[in-house]
This record gives structure tokens, C-alpha cells and sequence, in this order.
């Protein structure tokens, strides 16, 4: 075991932990973070993705103890207690079947998004493609994606609401 | 943080909206339904009691007897803030059910979405509708919550009519407030009335499903709730990663078990040198039960790290346990059979051929096909004051808690199952293997234990759709017209394990724990309701060599044989239709209208769902393929074709057209644009079913180009998602059109009924690939999945220039 310093959602930790350990289990068993989840361990499917220093990384193959950058989890895009345009477009699109891998489709998109605001339908494909889904909601996370790049922001809605209204009338 | 014990929000508020101020503890032990049985955020740990000072200690360690079904109190508590918790007993897989089911309460019970909430499949609070499976949720389990809510409004226009003394007939209800008509200003709320107080009302019914008050329910055109397309629930807390997933979940104390698997089917344990891992830091113990092998650490990463470390000295099996990937079909056709069912014949076939002026044979091949869903299998076991708690996202939480308490030999009353979200189910969860396997770890070592499963462990491991191998035979007479037909069904599905068994879930398995038979198995034959008037329909299981203990155990896989005997049927129909150079569409309403079956007016809205699907794709009325294969040279590298595949489940029908591109160069196939037309009744909530309508499609395209369980003589050679690719982002289709349909004779009638969609549209998608690609290139697919090289191959053999 050894102290082993991270940066996470703008705060920093101390851990101590085996050197060797993947971030994924310091982050979810020593951090109590949730966002990134297991998958795989092998680093293909995309499930515990979190962003370093803007890069999408795969959690669960880089020792935690190698880790030098700026970590940033699903739960630090909403820090502040406002959705990321990312993370509200999934919901106005009511992306996620069960969810489970959403943490990673959400952070690779929110990756994409920052270096490539306006992204081709091709490069949302490429860029996307190493994070898998087994529900198979990648049509409606395609449609998220295209709607922040289309209308940031402005049109966020609460269908719900709109709904009760009328349900009252 | 890590010895902080987590609970779904959902949980959390159901139990917090219960007013501590009203006598819980009575209303707890006088309702029958346990409601609360630990106060937010504390719950019993290892050899500790929540610290909450109003809970009851009784309560809390349980036992936990069974929900009543037949009180009201069970489904619905009205809380003193004017708001209700609905407690149901499924389990929702992400398909949106939770959403829909309270849309159907708040209607009965005439109070808004907003103000409710549900809690599901915790099989202490939640009466026991089974959980999750067969697309039943809003189909057959939505009625009883329907109707106890209905009797929930009954009874509170009752106690208001008698507050008011004034006749129930005088009152109106609009969210959760009953009014005197004429006087608006004689108003009491649902709270008022009984908030955190007890309905204290028996229903009738003599199984959950027929559960019934005196009340009815509403008729379709006062549904208000019921059609919104209302945004579900859960998403939220998914997308800002605040919920809180059976992964999620933490004891103090707890320990973390990785399973060791024979590294070959049916390798037997011969010795175990414990000394391997002894010493890694944080070991805690080696368990073993016949071939059963489990090391527990305290630290995730260090049982990892042992059980990979381990030294097991696994016997090699004397005779191999099954026949390569590449030889099963083989294997399959000559293997005597376990059961043989009797031909079904209708009319005079055999006659019926001999007069055909064509006769049309072909075999189709499916391979196992896996789960593999993106979260391997896990749960979390607590067993603390002589109970068991499974923390676990198993669809059928009911059948966790019987199966693990005849398990441990425990009494059933302190056996829980708290259910919570997880990665995706279809069936999988049915036979939770991780739960076993936590609960009897944590039973072994007196702590609470997680295990999780490893990617290779669930891909080699999980269980399997049943392999299939079909033969078909069609007459034709002059005029196109389908005369006789024989269907032959072969599944290799003989011991195809059941729901949460305490001696078929795999630890069971590997224990030599096991029923005196193995599972039948079944083979199925398709959802028929085409007018023809010959025919034979025979079926048959067999088995592989290796019964027990084998990564190739069956179980169910989403509509479990749906999409294997559609891909056959609905690809040899349409090979039907080409060699009678009739449209594939026009060839299909031809024998729907010919149909005799006619239950829950199949027949016309089959006719209505093949139209609208036709309709929205704006299919052009022609003979497929569009080129035959020899022609097609040259030219363009990309060939375009459509196909359409038809049918029903239960009692739901859907069309489906594949627009397929083939690159003729690579054998990639691109399902360009997907159209679904889907009539499952009264659609409770739009949008969701046309999400689950949509994923359930998907699903099926990837079952239809990539999935495929891959084995040499010794193992699952499939194992990650390398060496078992799935459908990626890349092979997202351009396009997708989804109609709902309500194809009722009666469109408008009071009384539509809502029909199950799981399952449906995940059935015909397959086959409308094939007679998609068949049609943009003359060739015929009649194997599983179309991979870009066994296209090629294909397109190779059949004489279709490939460069």
C-alpha cells in the first residue's frame, strides 16, 4: 500500500491503496463515486470511462497511482448542481434503456463535444464506436448527441411538466 | 465513505414519506405490509441495528413474511403530504415499465404523476407478481395495480361521502382532492382522509393476478395519464450518476469474491493449493464445494488479483464436452434426440405436395447465441442477524429469495431480495447466479460478500440462447399460391435451466447439486397465422455431450426462440414469395387475409401493421431480388435491397423493413433504415414503448450480424467482446420509423387492452435482414450471424463479383 494522491471533480484525495490498482476500484470503493461502473476490466467496452485532462480514459486498466491530471467523473459534469447540455440532452431524449453503460457513452460524448463542438454524423460513429451498449440505445444516443450540437442548451425542456399542464386542463 | 450503507433514492423516499409521527410501528405489524422495515439510510449491518431511533428492532432484522397481496395497505400508502407510494411487485429492466405502471395507478387513482412514487421487487415490502419476464408487465401485471388503485379511489370517495354526508354520486375527484359538486368549497384531500394511515381494506382474488376490489376500472376514453408520453422516472439519476445500482451498494464489513471457473467444460477439481494465495495481502479465504472455487478478499482488487493467482489442478474430462462451433450444425442433424414431439398435421400435406406445380426446401442454422450484457453478473449478500439480504438487480426477485432460502436451507421469511437497477436483463437474471453465489459465501463466512463476475467469466459462462437448426418445405401452386408447408425444428435447448433453482443455477451446477432430470428443453415452432391449409409441423430437442456443469446451459434470452424460428419461417416465406415472383408484401397480406385465426382480431390488425409498415417505408410493389445474383457484376460496390418480416407474440404484432446496403467488397452489411409497424392495444406511454420498440430492434441486429457463441472441443472460445463483437455505434442505422398501430376493429372501444412489447419487435427483425440482403443481392443468408466474411463467402459462392 502506498499514498497515492488524485484529482477528482476539483477536489484532491488521498488514498491508500496498492499502487498497482486500477483507478476504477479506488474511485468507486475508496471515493464512493458511482458514475464509472465495471464492465469489462480489459478496457473495451467503454463502461468506466472517465475524462483526464479532457481524454476519455478507460478506468479500469490505469493504475490509479498513474494517474497525474485533472479527473473528471460523470458526477463532476453536474457538480454544480446544473445538468452538462450532454447530460440533459439524454434525458430529453430519453436515451438510456436500463443505463449501466451510460456513464461511459455520456463521457465520451462530453469528450468529443469539447475538442469537436460540431461533429459530422461520421465522426460522432468513429468517435463513439469503442462504447458499447448492449440495450442497444445507440440510435437515441446519436439523436443526443446531434441535439447539442444542433441547439446547445436553449431548448432544454421539462416534457413532464408540459404534460401535467395538460393533463390538468 | 466506503462503510456507508447506499439505498436507491427510490427506496429512500418511499420510506421516508411515511409520517414517523403517526403510529408506525402499529401500522406496520397491523397492515401485513411491511412497509418500512428499516428508516432511510440505516439499515442493519453486520451484527449492528439501524440507528434510527423510531425504527423497530423487530421489524428490522426480520423475518419477512410474504406481502399480502389481498390488502390494499400492500400496494398503495397515502402519505400525510398528500402524495402516494405505489408498491409493486416486477422489476423494471429498463424498458420503462416502473414509468408506465404508475401512469396507470395515477389514473385509477386520480392523482397526479408527480406526486407518486413506486417501489418495486423487494420481496419484503412488494406483493409477489414474479418480477420481470414474458413481456407481462403491462399486459397481465398491470391490471391488478390497476384495479387495487381503483379500489384505493373507491374507498376514499366513501369516506368522503360520509364526511360530507352527502351520496358518493355528488363528488368529483381531481388530484387527490374529493369535492362536493355543487359546492366547491366542501373539499378534503386523499391525506385527509387517510394520509400515513391504514386503508385497512381486504381485496378478493384468488392468485395476485386476479387481485380485485369492489371497484372497476375506468374506461380508455378517462384515461388521462395513460398516453402521455411522461419521461421516465429513473433517467435522471442515471445521467447525473446519482443512482444508486445493486454494483453500488456497501456494507460495513463486507468482503469482495471473484469466482475461479474450470478453465475447461466439465474439468473436475483435483487439488487446491491454498499457500498460492495465503499470503497476498488482504486474503481472507479459498472456497471450494466440489468444482465450485471462490477466493474472498477484503479489498476488490486483492481477490482479483487471487483468483487469478490461484493454483486449482483442474482434471481434464475424459470425453470432450460438446463438438466445435464449427461442427455443432452437424453434430446437431445427426445427434439422436432427446424428445421428439408428435407431427402436427393439419389438412393432407403429403397429397398437398405431390399436386404442387413447385416445391421450395431449405435449412437454416442459428448458433447459441449469449446474454453478455455490459455489466457481468454480481450481487451482494448480507447475512447479519441470522437473515439474508441479497442486494441484487435479479428480474425475478421472488424466485431469488425462494430458490436461495431452499438453497441455504433457510427458513423463506428470513430470506430478502432487495431489488435494484442493473445491466440489462432479458432473462439473464432469471437465473442469477450471482446471488446464489454471494448468499452462500456470505452464509459460509458469517460477513456480507459481493461477488461480481469478470467480463470472460459472464461471456464463457452466462447463459445461452438455444442453437437451432431448421428445415423447411413449401408448395407452390401455379398461380404462386402456397399450398403445403412443412416446418422442422431441431434445438440443442435439453436441459434448458429455469428460473433461480436452487439446483440448475450454476454454483448448483458445480456443487453436484441436481434435479434426478435434466430440463426437456423445448423447440418452438412459429407464431403461424398465414392461411395455409396443408400442413406438417414436427420438432425435436437434442442435447451435447456435456449436460451439467457446461458453458453452453440454456436459458432464456429475450422472446427465447422467437428470433431463431422467425429468422426461418419468415425467410423461407419470403423465398416462398420469390420463387412465386410475387411481391414479398403483397405475397404476405395475400395469405393474412386468408387466415382463419382471428383471436384478439390478429388477423386484421396483422393485415393493418403490414400495410402501415409498407406505408411508412413507401415500399414499391415488386418481386425481390431486384437483381439476381449472377447478375449482379460490377457497377456499384455498394448493393441496396429491402425485405419485410412479419409476425406476432402473444398478442402483439409487428412488421419490420430492413433497408440494408451490402458492400460487395468487404461483406459488411450497413442496415441503412429500419422500419417498425407495432400493435400491442392500448400504449400506455408513447414514447417509451417506441424507445423499447426501437433498442428491441437493435438487439435483434446484432444478433443478426455479429453475435455468435464460438467453442472449440474444451471451452467457450467467445469470452470478450474481441472474440464476441456485438452491434457498435458504427453499425447504427441511418434511420428508424416507427409506427404504433392500433389495428382494433373497433378502435375506440372502452375496454382496449394494453399488450405486452418487450419481446415483439426484437422477433422479425433478423429475417427482414436476410430477405433485405437477399434482395439487394439475389443471395440468400441462411446462417447466423452475417459477419462481413461469411457474406462474402457468400456472395463468392453464389457468383456475385466481389471485386
Amino acid at each position: 500500500m502506498s499514498i497515492v494522491t488524485l484529482h477528482i471533480n476539483d477536489a484532491t484525495h488521498e488514498v491508500d491503496v496498492d499502487p498497482s490498482t486500477p483507478l476504477l476500484y479506488v474511485l468507486r470503493n475508496d471515493l464512493g463515486l458511482r458514475g464509472p461502473r465495471f464492465g469489462c476490466g480489459i478496457g473495451q467496452c467503454g463502461t468506466c470511462i472517465v475524462i483526464v485532462d479532457g481524454v476519455a480514459v478507460r478506468s479500469c486498466v490505469v493504475p490509479a497511482s498513474r494517474v497525474r491530471g485533472q479527473i473528471t467523473t460523470l458526477e463532476g459534469l453536474s457538480a454544480d448542481g446544473t445538468l452538462d447540455p450532454v447530460q440533459q440532452a439524454w434525458i430529453d431524449e430519453q436515451v438510456p434503456q436500463c443505463g449501466y453503460c451510460h456513464n461511459g457513452q455520456i463521457m465520451t460524448a462530453k469528450a468529443l463535444l469539447d475538442r469537436n463542438p460540431d461533429p459530422t454524423d461520421a465522426e460522432i460513429r468513429e468517435a463513439m464506436d469503442g462504447a458499447l451498449c448492449r440495450c442497444m440505445t445507440y440510435y437515441r444516443i446519436q439523436a443526443a448527441i446531434k441535439r447539442v450540437v444542433q441547439q446547445p442548451m436553449a431548448d432544454a425542456r421539462d416534457t413532464n411538466a408540459a404534460i401535467a399542464e395538460e393533463v390538468a386542463e | 465513505m466506503s462503510d456507508i450503507l447506499e439505498l436507491p433514492k427510490a427506496i429512500e423516499e418511499g420510506l421516508h414519506r411515511i409520517n414517523p409521527s403517526t403510529s408506525r410501528r402499529n401500522f406496520l405489524k397491523s397492515s401485513g405490509a411491511l412497509v418500512i422495515s428499516f428508516s432511510a439510510g440505516a439499515i442493519p449491518g453486520p451484527g449492528t441495528l439501524a440507528a434510527a431511533s423510531d425504527a423497530d428492532p423487530a421489524l428490522m432484522v426480520g423475518p419477512y413474511p410474504d406481502p399480502d397481496y389481498r390488502q390494499l395497505d400492500t400496494w398503495i400508502v397515502i402519505h400525510p403530504d398528500n402524495t402516494a407510494t405505489f408498491f409493486v411487485g416486477k422489476t423494471d429492466g429498463g424498458q420503462g415499465t416502473g414509468t408506465a405502471f404508475r401512469q396507470m395507478m395515477c389514473d385509477e387513482l386520480d392523482i397526479a404523476y408527480d406526486k407518486t412514487s413506486l417501489i418495486m421487487g423487494r420481496t419484503d415490502i412488494t406483493p409477489d407478481q414474479g418480477g420481470s419476464g414474458g413481456s407481462d408487465a403491462i399486459e397481465r401485471d398491470g391490471w391488478p395495480m390497476r384495479r387495487v388503485a381503483a379500489e384505493a379511489r373507491r374507498v376514499l370517495l366513501e369516506l368522503a361521502a360520509e364526511d360530507f354526508a352527502v351520496p358518493v354520486e355528488r363528488l368529483v375527484v381531481s388530484n387527490a382532492t374529493i369535492t362536493v359538486g355543487s359546492e366547491p368549497a366542501m373539499s378534503v384531500t386523499y391525506a385527509e382522509l387517510v394520509g400515513g394511515k391504514r386503508f385497512d381494506i381486504s381485496l378478493n382474488g384468488e392468485n395476485v393476478d386476479a387481485t380485485r376490489g369492489l371497484a372497476n376500472v375506468k374506461p380508455v376514453n378517462q384515461l388521462r395519464v395513460v398516453g402521455q408520453s411522461l419521461q421516465r422516472y429513473d433517467i435522471p439519476a442515471k445521467v447525473d450518476g446519482s443512482l444508486i445500482w445493486a454494483v453500488d451498494v456497501k456494507l460495513p464489513g463486507m468482503l469482495h469474491a471473484r469466482n475461479v471457473r474450470p478453465p475447461l467444460a466439465g474439468a473436475v477439481v483435483s487439488g487446491i493449493d491454498e499457500a498460492s494465495v495465503a499470503d497476498l495481502p488482504g486474503f481472507v479465504r479459498v472456497v471450494r464445494r466440489g468444482n465450485y472455487v471462490a477466493v474472498v478478499c477484503e479489498r476488490e482488487e486483492q481477490a482479483i488479483r487471487a483468483a487469478r493467482q490461484l493454483r486449482v489442478d483442474w482434471e481434464r474430462p475424459a470425453d470432450p464436452p460438446f463438438p466445435a462451433s464449427d461442427e455443432l450444425f452437424v453434430y446437431m442433424r445427426r445427434a439422436t434426440p432427446t424428445t421428439i414431439s408428435e407431427p402436427d398435421i393439419q389438412g393432407d400435406p403429403s397429397a398437398a405436395f405431390a399436386a404442387a406445380d413447385q416445391v421450395v426446401v431449405a435449412e437454416y442454422e442459428v448458433p447459441f447465441q449469449g446474454h453478455t450484457a455490459i455489466g457481468p453478473a454480481h450481487a451482494l449478500a448480507d447475512p447479519s442477524d441470522g437473515q439474508m439480504t441479497i442486494y441484487s438487480n435479479d428480474m425475478k426477485s421472488y424466485r431469488l429469495r425462494n430458490g436461495v432460502a431452499e438453497f441455504l436451507d433457510m427458513p423463506r421469511d428470513q430470506v430478502r431480495v432487495v431489488y435494484m437497477d442493473g445491466p440489462q436483463v432479458y432473462g439473464r437474471t432469471a437465473a442469477d447466479d450471482a446471488g446464489f453465489e454471494a448468499a452462500f459465501l456470505a452464509h459460509e463466512l458469517g460477513r456480507p460478500v459481493r461477488v461480481q463476475w469478470t467480463r470472460e467469466e459472464e461471456t464463457a459462462w452466462d447463459t445461452k440462447g438455444p442453437a437451432y437448426v431448421f428445415k423447411l418445405r413449401g408448395g407452390l401452386d401455379a398461380g404462386g399460391k402456397v399450398t403445403a408447408l412443412e416446418y422442422d425444428a431441431c434445438a440443442a435447448d435439453f436441459n434448458h435451466v429455469g428460473y433461480n433453482e436452487p439446483d440448475t443455477v450454476l454454483i448448483a451446477q458445480l456443487m453436484g447439486r441436481r434435479p434426478e432430470t435434466p430440463a426437456a428443453g423445448s423447440a418452438a415452432t412459429p407464431s403461424l397465422m398465414y392461411g395455409i391449409s396443408n400442413r406438417r409441423t414436427t420438432t425435436r430437442v437434442v442435447g451435447l455431450p456435456l449436460v451439467w456443469e457446461t458453458p453452453l446451459r440454456t436459458g432464456n434470452l429475450r422472446d427465447p426462440n422467437g428470433p431463431q424460428v422467425t429468422f426461418a419461417f419468415e425467410s423461407f416465406i419470403d423465398e416462398l414469395a420469390a420463387a412465386a415472383h410475387i411481391d414479398p408484401v403483397v405475397f404476405r397480406l395475400d395469405m393474412l387475409s386468408n387466415s382463419d385465426e382471428d383471436d384478439v382480431f390478429r388477423r386484421a390488425r396483422s393485415i393493418a401493421v403490414v400495410k402501415a409498415a409498407a406505408g411508412a417505408y413507401g415500399w414499391n410493389t415488386r418481386p425481390s431480388p431486384q437483381t439476381p445474383a449472377a447478375q449482379t457484376h460490377g457497377g456499384q460496390k455498394l448493393l441496396t435491397g429491402r425485405g419485410i418480416a412479419y409476425t406476432y407474440r402473444n398478442r402483439t404484432i409487428a412488421a419490420t423493413i430492413a433497408e440494408v446496403e451490402v458492400d460487395r467488397q468487404t461483406g459488411r452489411v450497413w442496415a441503412k433504415r429500419l422500419v417498425c409497424a407495432h400493435d400491442c392495444g392500448l400504449v400506455v406511454n408513447p414514447g417509451g414503448l417506441r424507445n423499447t420498440i426501437e433498442c428491441g430492434m437493435l438487439h435483434a441486429l446484432s444478433r443478426a450480424l455479429w453475435e455468435e457463441v464460438r467453442f472449440d472441443t474444451e471451452k467457450v472460445t467467445s469470452v470478450n467482446w474481441q472474440s464476441h463483437p456485438t452491434l457498435r455505434h458504427s453499425d447504427t442505422p441511418e434511420s428508424i420509423d416507427i409506427v404504433l398501430v392500433n389495428g382494433d376493429p373497433s378502435p375506440d372501444r372502452s375496454d382496449l387492452a394494453p399488450y405486452g412489447a418487450g419481446e415483439t419487435s426484437h422477433k422479425p427483425l433478423i429475417a427482414a435482414v436476410a430477405n433485405a440482403i437477399h434482395d439487394a443481392t439475389g443471395v440468400r443468408l441462411r446462417r447466423l450471424p452475417f459477419r462481413p466474411e461469411r457474406v462474402l463467402a457468400a456472395l463468392r459462392t453464389a457468383g456475385v463479383s466481389t471485386s
